[in-house]
């Protein structure tokens, strides 16, 4: 065994040539420190955003297919929430203009949920009747991006959601309320964590039942990232809340980890590190799946994700993009 | 750059939000040991020409870090990026109040690196005996006493060393490191003499948990004040291990700039973790590192275009298009 590992190791790809013998590399799996659990949860819900977020958010549009196969492999490796596309005008966002047929061509595992965005009530309508069982509303903790994105005010945007949330409690859908912009937005630049707060108490309270905080642009810092969750948690409760950094400032892992260590248990995060940066050319955007289950495996949280076949969906959308991945991990395990 | 300034006036100077509360339980200031230019460019594929070289570190020298590394004092049959090792150290200008550590893996090297200049010098160990193997056909043991005779020759000439531990967290060749392995590595070249320890995980592997499970080991064997962490971002980790480390009171943290330097044993993997990355974080938990993040980041343009190569800096990527 030990020879094989000289062999292999002493070849640059020895990673690959692990892999082609069947011996799994063993860092696949980093170490599970035994004293890592400390304040951090035992286990970690990851919303994979790849299909929406991120493919909304690349410039290259990929067929209805591809986004099926995409959803299929993902629903493969263990993963429980998925988001399976947005139910906007394509006119807005041409990128999810099929998703009617998206939601409706895809396998539907047990136990997997496949939200869908929805931006008001014309949208929810069309998600329900195409057959989502679950949807997400999206707000923003600034006035000026919420003005830029939907051209109205946080105070509007909220009466809208309203609106949504109303048919979805009678269909009995479950929301999941987004906010964006938490730790910086591109217009206003510093967010007080007050007003993130203020925010998510106004959507949790209208029924959401869970908040998931986006770092929009990426600028945050851990040190942000704590000031902002130790308002918002004073408002809504640590279980109903969600991280979503973007690591367009290298910070999406620190800023994740700081989470954690305040009692955050889900985590957003997209295949391959899927979805740029509208606000910055050629910055990315989502912080990579990959290198999150890299991570909390490491320290011993569980997942239920299997890293192998993320990765391998990771590729299979990389070369239908025909983008390099933004995962670090896969960028070390093999050629892309 | 300049454009993005413009259209995100506000990003220029938010690119350090401070919180005021981060401070907790992290250092108030960091020194950060820039190795760029030697740990950096010694693992990039193209060789760049010593003037190059030399603008790079005098250009880093403006920038107020307070440590570069220059280069290794080794033999240009193993290392011909670092051939130049003698031109480099004489021809840059030595900022008053900077140090610049020079690579000596032997007696010899570290005499030539003397007679060149050098006032401080670095020696390089490892917690893994196949690594030590591989890299320098001897064991963990040899390699301290070939370091033993560096120690002497450099107490004899008061010049400080600092003592590098790679594979604190793993090792490409025998997989998981004991803590207590890279504790006793470390304590030995702590007692040696090195005034500080630089425990690197050489293959980026490491995780907020083993990099805390190492340092527990290592802190009971060495003051943290004497302990550097050198993360890899081969697997995005980097920055999440340094917080831990800072978290724990290491105060010292390697990097370098761009993010040059690649990872020998996984090709097209990272290496080093990014320069401009690492101060963005620590800027922002309104930790003092003295380091004008725009110099920096120029520095690191300069370097890429001379290496024709993409910036690895995310906080690079963004601000401008490369």
């Amino acid at each position: 065994m030990l020879a094989n590992l000289l062999s292999i190791a002493s070849s640059s790809d020895f990673i690959t040539r692990a892999m082609i013998f069947g011996v799994k590399p063993w860092f696949l799996d980093s170490y599970v420190s035994s004293t890592a659990a400390g304040s951090l949860p035992k286990q970690v819900k990851i919303v994979e955003v790849g299909p929406r977020d991120g493919l909304q958010n690349e410039k290259n549009i990929v067929p209805t297919q591809v986004k099926i196969s995409l959803i299929n492999m993902l629903s493969e490796t263990g993963l429980s929430v998925i988001e399976a596309t947005s139910f906007v005008s394509p006119k807005w966002v041409p990128q999810m203009a099929d998703h009617t047929e998206v939601l409706q061509g895809i396998q539907k595992f047990p136990g997997v949920s496949y939200p869908v965005l929805t931006p008001n009530l014309k949208g929810f309508q069309a998600a329900v009747a195409a057959g989502a069982k679950e949807v997400s509303i999206f707000g923003a903790a600034s006035e000026l991006f919420t003005k830029k994105n939907i051209n109205c005010s946080i105070e509007e945007s909220l009466q809208r959601f309203s609106e949504v949330m109303h048919a979805a409690g009678a269909a009995s859908v479950p929301v999941r309320g987004y906010v964006s912009c938490v730790l910086g937005c591109p217009y206003e630049g510093k967010i007080a964590p007050a007003k993130v707060a203020e925010v998510s108490k106004k959507m949790y309270s209208m029924g959401c039942y869970e908040i998931s905080l986006g770092d929009t642009i990426g600028v945050g810092t851990p040190g942000s990232m704590k000031e902002m969750l130790s308002a918002v948690m004073k408002e809504v409760p640590v279980g109903a809340l969600a991280v979503h950094c973007h690591d367009t400032y290298g910070q999406a892992l620190a800023n994740t980890l700081v989470a954690l260590q305040m009692g955050v248990s889900v985590v957003d995060s997209s295949v391959a590190g899927l979805g740029g940066c509208p606000y910055a050319q050629g910055a990315s955007g989502n912080v990579a799946t990959e290198d999150l289950v890299y991570m909390l495996h490491g320290l011993g949280i569980h997942t239920g994700v299997d890293q192998q076949k993320l990765m391998e969906a990771g590729v299979f959308i990389c070369k239908a993009l025909n983008r390099r991945t933004s995962s670090k991990v896969v960028q070390a395990s093999c050629r892309l």
